[in-house]
């Protein structure tokens, strides 16, 4: 493993410490507003100051270490599982199945940019979290779909799966048994960006508006109240602290699946 | 005539990833099968837009006209947009008596009213200001094309220079600084960048506007925004490229017959390096422009993504955002097809692959 992949596995280790333990962490009510205490700046009573209706600044970072890690997981797992099917059934029957897969989803899907696709399904649901992750697998299985599909297509070649097939294993035990453990490589780096990419667009959708409702302390929502020029003006620190937990988020997800990969392949350690 | 593609075959063979059929009758049946392709994707793009309305919970009109609204008022806008008719060629709802009934509807459909209203170049009217979808789209779609266009100048005049100075100092500290740099790029979000920048030069500086469009100068913030990261990712592209392409042997026959240290690069290296990076560029703009919804947002820049969040999705106007989102996929997939065909003129041992 590369420092940079450490990094990312220490950073999302706090991560996930936060949020599990985000009630023991926070030193305020995340919704308790104390117009008085507006626009402090980071003291040792509040770590990372107050905002716009003096809500406690760190406290709201640490519970959206939650809603950012929950929406991740669940898009991941369900992205993932649905693309490992169909692209394992794409991969391993060929033919028809596989032309409307590859061919035809696949292409739709890659016709669409991503973020704009779980826009417009979100603008049609309407807001929430759960329409949110909704939207974010709907856009995200393509890509596991795609990995798997490649590797299945290479694994089911090799003389294993042949010897298998001549043994009379059934084409679900050959699947399940031979290929897939031999094509789930690439999916761990691909849920690993995945991650990166769902911490991303849970922040992107809340901050326009269209995920996480207001109240929630979402990072995308803070950075949205932060954006306000009298709050940026006074304030900047409300800005500051939940983009740099977006950013690390991302970064160390990014870090991990890089280092992953790169273990994974070694003909990218080079670059 | 057997032996001399015989003979081309065997070239074919030794070049990678080229087909080894004859060569035109291949290549026909190749651009076809993507054109058909292509007429396919658009045709679903336009189908999931028009359908997707139908996920909207509740009534349209009631969403629109608010719960206040009269029984007529609700009949009247209906009968207006068209929402009286059925959505496609077929339903599948409960009847009068409550049980499920399937029904075939025709050509009578809001469906084909849709397809219609493309092909009139209209896209339907406006659920809230009736007015035409496509004058609404047209007068903000050159403000996105602008500041998409500027975004990836932004990105391509920092990417250029810092990527070569990268790649030909490849691990010393000016090139890990660079590299930790792009990372940070490539990992701010642009709603993180976009209100720092207006902290910084808008509020703290006050050389530059914190939004609007109203002045030549004012693109620059939102053009650095939404280029940043895209910027982030060309560095080191090019340094990649000016590193493999160092080591060829005509860097080396360059460097013999006395060249410049400059001219090398920027005339050998850079010339062939770049070609990965046109192909990045070209997919890049699409992702620019579904980039730049956030980006005008923060910056209220008047673009079809503005246009698309504030008043398509903030005023309901469920008419506007099919044809938001519409043109905005429309210009994504021409976008990458016009990439596709000039990674192919500019590189041909891809050209059959």
């Amino acid at each position: 493993m590369n420092r940079l992949a450490i990094f990312g596995l220490v950073v999302v280790g706090i991560l996930v410490i936060v949020a599990l333990f985000a009630p023991l962490i926070a030193t305020h009510d995340i919704g308790a507003t104390n117009l008085g205490d507006r626009f402090m700046s980071p003291s040792a009573e509040h770590f990372f100051g107050t905002d716009a209706t003096g809500r406690d600044v760190f406290s709201r970072v640490v519970y959206g270490a939650r809603i950012s890690l929950r929406v991740g997981l669940i898009v991941v797992a369900v992205s993932a599982f649905i693309g490992t099917v169909v692209g394992a059934l794409a991969g391993y029957y060929g033919g028809w199945i596989d032309s409307i897969v590859s061919g035809y989803v696949f292409n739709v899907f890659l016709a669409f940019p991503g973020l704009l696709l779980a826009i417009a399904m979100v603008a049609f649901l309407g807001a929430g979290l759960n329409k949110l992750i909704l939207a974010l697998c709907i856009i995200g299985w393509v890509g596991y779909a795609r990995v798997i599909r490649g590797q299945v297509l290479k694994v089911r070649e090799y003389d294993f799966v042949q010897a298998a097939r001549a043994l009379g294993a059934s084409d679900m035990r050959i699947l399940f048994r031979h290929v897939l453990p031999n094509a789930i490589q690439p999916l761990i780096v691909q849920a690993s960006l995945g991650m990166a990419g769902a911490v991303l667009s849970e922040a992107a959708l809340s901050f326009l508006g269209l995920g996480v409702p207001p109240p929630a302390p979402s990072w995308g929502v803070m950075l949205e109240e932060a954006r306000d020029l009298a709050t940026l003006s006074s304030a900047p620190h409300t800005l500051i602290f939940p983009g740099i937990a977006v950013a690390l988020s991302v970064l160390a997800f990014n870090f991990i699946g890089d280092g992953l990969r790169e273990r994974l392949d070694p003909r990218q350690r080079s670059r | 005539m057997l032996s001399s593609r015989r003979k081309f075959n065997l070239v074919a063979s030794a070049l990678p990833s080229v087909s080894r059929s004859p060569l035109m009758k291949h290549k026909l049946f190749d651009y076809t099968r993507r054109f058909l392709l292509l007429l396919l994707v658009v045709w679903t793009v336009v189908s999931l837009v028009t359908l997707l309305i139908e996920l909207v919970p509740g009534d349209p009109a009631v969403a629109i006209l608010g719960e206040q609204a009269t029984p007529e008022q609700i009949e009247q806008f209906r009968e207006k947009h068209n929402l009286n008719r059925p959505a496609f060629f077929f339903t599948y709802a409960p009847n009068d008596a409550g049980n499920r009934e399937f029904k075939w509807h025709g050509f009578d459909n809001r469906y084909i009213d849709y397809w219609r209203g493309i092909l009139r170049g209209d896209m339907g009217n406006s659920f809230r200001t009736d007015r035409p979808v496509v004058d609404l789209v047209l007068s903000r779609y050159p403000a996105t094309i602008q500041l998409a266009i500027a975004a990836l100048l932004v990105a391509v005049a920092l990417a250029i220079p810092l990527g070569v100075v990268a790649g030909k100092n490849r691990g010393t500290w000016v090139d890990n600084v660079l590299s930790v740099v792009a990372l940070l790029g490539i990992s701010l979000p642009s709603f993180v960048v976009g209100p720092a920048l207006i902290y910084l030069f808008g509020v703290r500086l006050g050389w530059l506007a914190p939004s609007g469009r109203f002045h030549p100068e004012d693109i620059i913030l939102p053009a650095v925004t939404l280029g940043a990261a895209l910027s982030a990712l060309l560095t080191r592209m090019v340094r990649s490229s000016v590193i493999e392409e160092l080591g060829e042997d005509y860097v080396r026959t360059a460097r013999a017959k006395g060249l410049s240290e400059g001219k090398v690069v920027y005339k050998h290296v850079l010339k062939n390096g770049l070609i990965p990076v046109v192909t990045i560029l070209g997919l890049q703009l699409g992702v620019l422009l579904a980039g730049a919804i956030i980006t005008e947002k923060i910056f209220n820049w008047p673009g079809l993504g503005l246009l698309l969040i504030d008043d398509g999705i903030g005023k309901r106007d469920y008419r506007l955002v099919q044809g938001c989102v519409l043109v905005i996929s429309v210009t994504y997939i021409f976008a990458n097809t016009m990439t596709d065909i000039v990674y192919r003129w500019l590189d041909p041992r891809i050209r059959l692959s």
